[in-house]
């Protein structure tokens, strides 16, 4: 299995940390929106779009394109940093997140925004929508991978379930879930929520082929997503154990910055520390 | 602008509910991880044995309420607008319309002015979906006093019933005297008058008051109808309306196909009435994000296009 240069690694944690500070000041600029599950979910995009996957932000409508579905849409910002920085539109873009007449919608809107591949923002589509992407690559012969990013409340939906089904009945090899297992939702921790335990247990028994590793660990991801790729006659899933409000220290684990955006002063304060983290990773390269 | 007390129907949802539970011991609430939103939170916390959180399940927490309502108790079941009704229509259907269940299901964030999220959390369809379902009651109160009072009739009364506010903090209309006598069904002239009028509900009433306001310094009489009921509709009232009046405008944040304006088309059709009419509503188009001003405003649902939509009609 290929190995990562850690130099290639460092370039890419320090893409990750830009996509941060790009999350904490769109959602300061449209003051409103949500941090903890956009902050959570970067290191993987980051895998993806700027390694993993193969994409051509020229030619977004390309047939043979890997895919990505942003199963839990309120993620939006996260997504729309990734592709501005891959060039699907240009970064200007991400000064009008949510505002009247803009591009870039509050949830991704796949008939506004070049490169979203599916409209979300109602938890629990992502996965049906992806099977049926996944079902069409198989009957054209293409090769493409499919990627889905749910998060772990979001797997509280009975469709999730309809979808997990259907994924292991045709045996859809080319798809890969990812779930952002930061242990958090709205009302609070989902095990007092509605319990998801075990995350593991019910997905293999589903049928899945399940890889378990540190969220934020760029060079894990990017190995577990060769893994799933190379995972034949199975669907694999990612469990990726994250941090909400990875970061900035005072979103950490932290349910009130769900769905609630920093102020001046903590939008200053976030991106003192993200500063802090990029010099750090700077120096280290 | 007005100058009225600012409160939140949400949180008089919730007021109502720690008055309800204490009234009735078999009233139970199930929320779908949105409780800090929709305001159940507050019974929860004062009746943790009746609050059933159900997760990000909204589809199993209808059919759930309709199995508890067949136990002979008052569930109520809250989500977003979006939520409630689009994502667990079925459910709804089956469990609760065709079932005649004594389930209320109280939706919050309904309308535009939701605003930045967007079209995913922006429900305009709301009314019309739940007003073709036989059994269904289907209300949008208007203030948070007029909340409070209605969510204490769903309760009282036997039957399946959809209310729906907004997100947004509303303008107080009524004193509590002024809904003592409020009834399901019932419309209210909260201004009298005799050019014109404006039949409005939920978030639309207090706009149409401001218009009232206005169109009265130019010398045109409106009268403003807050039809918190949109089924059953006040049929009589809209026909007194029309008869005293030249004109009509309906007002809703919600699609102008299926909901209060078409139900009052409807009405003046079957009754033969030829009147001077417009609906004010979105478009049969999704909306977009923004903030909830800058929407209301492109898509014409302020006091301003009311008065522009009155003078106009009454011109032609
Ligand atoms: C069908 C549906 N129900 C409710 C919501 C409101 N909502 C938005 S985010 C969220 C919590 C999501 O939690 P999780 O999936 O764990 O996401 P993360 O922690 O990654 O932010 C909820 C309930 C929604 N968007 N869609
Ligand atoms: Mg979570």
């Amino acid at each position: 299995m290929k190995d990562y240069d850690d130099k290639e690694i460092l370039k890419l944690e320090l893409k990750a940390v830009q996509i941060r500070k790009h999350i904490i000041e769109m959602l300061y600029r449209a003051k409103s929106g949500h941090p903890g599950g956009s902050l959570s979910a970067v290191d993987a995009l980051v895998a993806l779009y700027f390694v993993h996957m193969k994409h051509n932000p020229k030619k977004p409508d390309d047939p043979d394109r890997d895919r990505f579905i942003l199963s839990k849409g309120h993620a939006a910002p996260a997504l729309y940093a990734v592709l501005a920085e891959s060039r699907y539109f240009n970064l200007n873009e991400l000064e009008s997140l949510r505002e009247e007449g803009c591009m870039l919608q509050g949830h991704p809107a796949c008939t506004e925004v070049p490169g979203v591949e599916a409209s979300t923002g109602s938890l629990g589509h992502g996965l049906s929508f992806a099977n049926g992407v996944a079902l069409a690559g198989k009957l054209d012969k293409k090769n493409y991978q499919v990627y889905v990013m749910l998060g772990d409340g979001e797997t509280d939906e009975g469709q999730v379930w309809e979808a997990v089904a259907v994924a292991n009945h045709y045996k859809l090899d080319n798809i890969t879930a990812l779930i952002d297992r930061n242990y958090l939702q709205i009302d609070g921790n989902t095990e007092e929520v509605l319990k998801l335990e075990s995350v593991r247990d019910r997905w293999s028994s589903f049928g899945w082929n399940v890889i378990e590793i540190d969220g934020h660990d760029i060079k894990k991801i990017l190995k577990a997503l060769d893994e799933a790729k190379a995972h034949k006659r199975q669907p694999t899933v990612i469990i990726l154990y994250t941090t909400k409000g990875k970061g900035v220290s005072f979103m950490e684990n932290n349910v009130d910055f769900h769905g609630v955006p920093p102020n001046e002063m903590e939008r200053n304060i976030a991106i003192k520390e993200l500063n802090l983290a990029e010099k750090k990773l700077e120096t280290a390269q | 602008m007005s100058k009225k007390e600012m409160l939140n129907p949400r949180k008089a949802y919730g007021e109502a509910l720690i008055e309800l539970g204490r009234k009735y011991k078999n009233l139970v609430v199930l929320d779908a991880d949105l409780s800090k939103s929709t305001k159940t939170i507050m019974f929860a916390k004062k009746y943790p044995e009746r609050f059933f959180e159900m997760g990000i399940a909204e589809a199993n927490m209808m059919s759930c309420a309709a199995g508890f309502a067949s136990c002979g108790k008052i569930p109520f079941a809250s989500t977003f607008a979006v939520f409630a009704t689009g994502r667990v229509y079925d459910q709804v259907r089956m469990d609760i319309a065709y079932s005649n269940a004594n389930v209320k299901i109280f939706a919050t964030h309904g309308g535009i002015s939701v605003g930045k999220d967007g079209v995913s959390h922006q429900m305009l369809e709301d009314f019309a979906l739940m007003r073709v379902l036989p059994n269904m009651t289907v209300m949008a109160p208007s203030d948070a006093t007029q909340t409070k009072k209605i969510v204490h009739l769903m309760a009282e009364e036997y039957g399946p019933m959809y209310a729906r506010v907004g997100r947004a903090n509303a303008p107080l209309i009524y004193s509590n005297k002024d809904v003592e006598d409020l009834k399901i069904g019932k419309g209210l002239i909260v201004e009298d008058g005799s050019d014109i009028t404006f039949i409005t509900t939920g978030t639309m009433v207090e706009p149409a008051l401001e218009a009232h306001k206005n169109l009265k310094n130019q010398g045109i009489s409106a009268k403003v109808i807050d039809m918190h009921t949109i089924k059953p509709l006040d049929v009589q009232l809209i026909l007194k309306s029309a008869k005293d009046t030249n004109a009509i405008i309906t007002a809703e944040e919600h699609s102008i196909i299926g909901g209060l304006g078409a139900a009052v088309a409807e009405t003046l059709m079957d009754n033969n009435i030829c009147i001077k009419f417009f609906r004010m509503g979105i478009k049969d188009i999704f909306c977009e994000s923004g903030s909830p001003a800058d929407l209301l405003k492109k898509y014409e649902l302020n006091e301003k296009y009311m008065v522009k939509k009155a003078q106009n009609l009454l011109k032609k």
